[in-house]
């Protein structure tokens, strides 16, 4: 079947299978390997990214579904004025990041919900901030830092 | 003054690994690469009677398929009795029978189904204890147990001893001996293990693009498994998404990998999924721990006598060598005149375990710490106290000769005690449905490496370019735990090269120099002492070039901001380095360096100062049980680590946060839940991890000591931070219920069942404790 659907701003069209998993399509077909599979069944969020506006695990999401919406992944983040996103300046700054492999998921994940609570105007608590990336495994870090970074975006 | 060391840097290659663009071994694609996948066997243990792979290698897309008939291969693991595919038996169930390289990880899959394979199901050993009966049949065919151990299921056996332990128990007034049972948990890398492999069948070489840990020692491995010259063997290190000591044995998917792409021509990756990974990985070795210790009407302790029974699985690992740590444990952690240590690794039909960050110590720990607050319980004395009497001191020489040259044991616990308010919540009722606890645990662990190796050294070759760019060829590994960022601060410092024009070159075993691996917490100590040796020879060249070409005599140079700069003399560094390439000499500003700690190698009796220095670290943790849910929840973690000296805040108390996590998991959540061999919870759902929400507050006091065998005087970190939060949080548990817990992890469920047990819990039971002496 043929997917028409906008990836890191730009529409794509695309023949796929209908069987065809989101991660799969971005990993293997589009070629953006900054998504990254953890477990590959929605317990981990490594292969976070946004779909309209929301923070989805790909690897839990038919492809077929982004027909006609906005996907989002890591790579999307750069542009010429600014390599990394605040997200992301925050998350090294902080020292959030270890081995890395959690990252652009935690990145996504935060990304979605800041520019929600910035929209809104909410400055959420650290208790909300820590609720919003329950869904994102890191063995590294002990979370700790990666709350701090995602704390620091509202500061 | 230091200008860099001691402040707080960005992981050098963060923005890649932040923006997605770090090369994992997972987005590693060559041309023509196929795609591997292992058939592992349907039952634990049992005889394989045929296998069928016929109509697995019609299947369109399968270019080759393995099994143990097909190759020409040496058993692998510490104790060389793991066949990398198995024939004849199974005996676990992980156990590797074949394996397929197809087009397609699909089609790979698809395949694996196809093969046929008939058992013959046996009945298995699972309880190491079983296993030591006479009339248990041997478990695994190459064990050398009879001959070495007197018993044909011991893999691994460790006596050691020191003291006069019969005249100790004799001075004892308290002597408490307890079981402790420790279950298996996995490392649960957020990376599942992956391997690329491609042979040049023209010179016979083969390139691995491998997450190992130990690169060099994993070329030699890899070399006898396959019968090549370890010089054939190139290991290339991607950005690897999580070791903590799972990745220090070469497992059998590794040479799998290799000799699929020798017989198909092609690369060839195998790529774990998470559920394989569950099943496949290592673990942490379980055990059962009888612990006897002593101490006398003051609490001064008099011995410890430990013996210990390892679940070893059905083959060895390095995970075997644990107790090389644990008995520092035994005979060093606090002053202990008297000690008596056996561990025994028995072969089961379970899946073998490994090595795991800590390496035993957190096991020991929790018995060790356990038993002090049943000692101090007895005598009616303050669990703070026991232990600050007892401490270890600066210039102790322990029963085992570990020579403790800095000291910070003393320091760390007064610091936890007195930051947690320990007296205070000790001495606050404590009754109704929430119950507050604080429990303490101290630890001791190697920091400046550990010589279990010929050599515990590391190389480093230094360039500085025509264009005064500093690049660090070092022998060290980088997983994440930011070393390679520690390595170019040592050289900003040193050099005063800034950050932009430092290169850290650390994954090539063609291109860098030797070194033994990343483990024992030894990589900044070692790469940092070996870059600090290669800085000195490289200086010597630049201060002979610069006092040639300024015509002073001096070698006081300071270096700052790509100068060299002696009084009113200056000079750009690169000047220095294009004359010195350009001009006479015409040499390049290169060196080389390989650094050796100047620790000794034990005794057969394992005594002697096996590492260069030691780190010693406390731990208050204060939890809050809920009595009706039985949900433990650790409220506050104080922590304090003697770390010689600070190098990279952010990137050590990264390293604090993390290793706290992983130790709460172990006390409170983390189990592989095994049934007859067969693992029921591989899964991300069934085995629990911390999440965000889950992770307390940590505050953290680094102590500085200052050791002198350290880069800049310190000590390593690594692994210490989770060492004792298992042994706390257990503390702390019985603390606020009265009742103790000689199992982890501490479930809801275990809370639930001893407080509905017939002999209930005394409300506020330990809190009759008398409060802390000041200690000068």
């Amino acid at each position: 079947m043929i997917l028409t659907f906008k990836i890191n701003g730009e529409w794509v069209t695309q023949e796929i299978k209908p069987s065809l998993l989101l991660i799969d399509l971005i990993r293997d077909v589009l070629q953006l390997k900054g998504t990254k599979p953890g477990c590959l069944e929605g317990e981990c969020g490594a292969c976070s990214v946004i779909v309209n506006g929301d923070a989805i695990n790909s690897c839990m999401y038919l492809a077929i579904n982004v027909d006609g919406k906005e996907v989002t992944t890591i790579e999307g983040l750069e542009n010429n004025e600014n390599p990394l996103h605040q997200v992301q300046e925050k998350m090294l700054e902080h020292g959030a990041v270890q081995c890395g492999f959690c990252s652009p998921g935690m990145v996504m994940t935060t990304k979605a919900y800041s520019d929600k609570c910035i929209a809104e105007g909410i400055t959420p608590t650290r208790e909300e901030v820590k609720k919003s990336l329950e869904g994102n495994l890191c063995r590294c870090t002990g979370y700790a830092k990666i709350i701090d970074a995602a704390e620091a975006v509202y500061k | 003054m230091m200008k860099v060391i001691g402040k707080s840097h960005q992981k050098l290659d963060g923005k890649e690994r932040v923006s997605g663009k770090a090369v994992y071994g997972h987005d590693i694609e060559l041309p023509n690469m196929l795609h591997g996948s292992i058939l592992r066997t349907k039952y634990p243990c049992a005889e394989i009677i045929s296998i069928d792979t016929s109509k697995a290698l019609s299947l369109d897309g399968v270019e080759c398929i393995i099994t143990a008939n097909d190759v020409d291969v040496n058993n692998i693991g510490y104790k060389k009795d793991h066949p990398i595919l198995k024939k004849g038996t199974v005996n676990c169930n992980r156990d590797e029978i074949a394996a397929v390289a197809a087009r397609t990880k699909e089609i790979a899959d698809k395949a694996i189904q196809l093969i046929e394979v008939e058992y013959k199901i046996k009945e298995g050993v699972y309880d190491p204890f079983e296993a030591l009966k006479e009339t248990t049949p041997r478990i695994n065919e190459f064990g050398k147990g009879a001959e070495q151990f007197g018993n044909k299921n011991m893999a691994e056996s460790f006596h050691y001893e020191h003291g006069n332990l019969e005249e100790q128990k004799a001075k004892s007034k308290v002597i408490i001996k307890k079981r402790y049972e420790l279950p298996r948990v996995t490392h649960a890398c957020i990376a599942t293990s992956n391997i690329t492999a491609e042979f040049n069948n023209f010179d016979g070489r083969l390139t691995l693009w491998s997450s190992t840990q130990v690169p060099f020692l994993y070329q030699r491995d890899i070399a006898h498994a396959l019968k090549m010259e370890p010089s054939k063997i190139r290991v290339i290190q991607p950005i690897i998404g999580g070791g903590f000591g799972s990745k220090l044995d070469m497992h059998p998917f590794e040479p799998i990998c290799a000799l699929l792409a020798i017989k198909s021509g092609k690369p060839v990756q195998i790529l774990y999924s998470r559920e394989e990974e569950f099943i496949a990985s290592p673990t942490r070795q379980p055990m059962v721990i009888e612990l006897t210790t002593g101490c006398d009407e003051n609490g001064k302790f008099t011995f410890r006598e430990v013996e210990i029974i390892k679940d070893n699985g059905a083959y060895t690992s390095w995970g075997a060598t644990t107790p090389f740590v644990m008995m520092q444990s035994y005979s060093s952690l606090y002053q202990v005149p008297a000690c008596k240590f056996d561990s025994h690794a028995v072969y089961t039909n379970n899946p073998f375990a490994g090595s795991f960050r800590g390496y035993g110590n957190p096991q020991a720990t929790f018995s060790i710490e356990s038993n002090i607050d049943l000692m101090a319980e007895e005598l009616g004395m303050s669990q703070a106290e026991i232990r600050l009497i007892n401490a270890n001191y600066k210039g102790e020489i322990t029963g085992q000769g570990l020579h403790f040259k800095t000291c910070g044991a003393i320091p760390a616990l007064k610091t936890v005690i007195e930051k947690s308010n320990y007296d205070k919540i000790m001495a606050t009722p404590n009754t109704g449905r929430y119950r507050r606890g604080v429990g303490l645990g101290s630890m001791l662990h190697v920091g400046g490496g550990a010589k279990i190796y010929r050599s515990d050294g590391c190389g480093t070759t230094l360039k500085i370019d025509d264009y005064g760019y500093l690049t660090i060829v070092t022998g060290s590994n980088e997983i994440g735990q930011g070393s390679e960022t520690v390595l170019a601060m040592i050289a900003m410092e040193e050099l005063g090269i800034p950050k932009e024009k430092i290169k850290v070159i650390n994954t090539d075993t063609d291109v860098k120099p030797w070194d033994v691996g990343v483990h024992a917490s030894r990589t900044s100590f070692v790469a940092g002492n070996s870059l600090l040796g290669a800085i000195k020879l490289i200086k010597e060249k630049l201060s002979k070039k610069a006092i040639e070409l300024l015509d002073v005599v001096t070698d006081d140079w300071e270096y700052a901001n790509g100068m060299m700069r002696f009084n009113e003399f200056e000079i750009k560094l690169d000047k220095v380095v294009r004359e010195m390439h350009f001009a006479s000499p015409h040499e390049l500003c290169m060196v080389n360096y390989f650094y050796e700690p100047p620790s000794k190698f034990q005794d057969k009796d394992f005594k002697g100062d096996v590492s260069g220095n030691y780190a010693f670290a406390s731990q208050a943790i204060e939890v809050e049980v809920d009595t009706v849910t039985g949900n433990v929840r650790v409220l506050n973690v104080h922590v304090s680590q003697d770390v010689g000296r600070v190098l990279n805040p952010v990137g050590l108390q990264g390293q604090m946060e993390g290793g706290l996590a992983t130790g709460i998991g172990y006390a409170l959540t983390e189990e592989m839940i095994y049934e007859k061999g067969v693992l029921k919870n591989p899964s991300f759902h069934g085995y629990k991890m911390l999440t965000s929400t889950d992770m307390p507050d940590v505050h953290f006091y680094p102590i500085e000591t200052y050791d002198e065998a350290g880069p800049y005087g310190s000590k390593g970190a690594g692994e210490a931070p989770l060492i004792p939060t298992a042994a706390a949080i257990a503390n702390a548990v019985s603390n606020a219920l009265g009742v103790r817990f000689y199992s982890l992890p501490i479930t809801a469920e275990k809370v639930l069942r001893a407080l509905a047990s017939p002999t209930p819990p005394k409300e506020g039971l330990l809190r009759e404790a008398k409060p802390v002496t000041k200690h000068q």
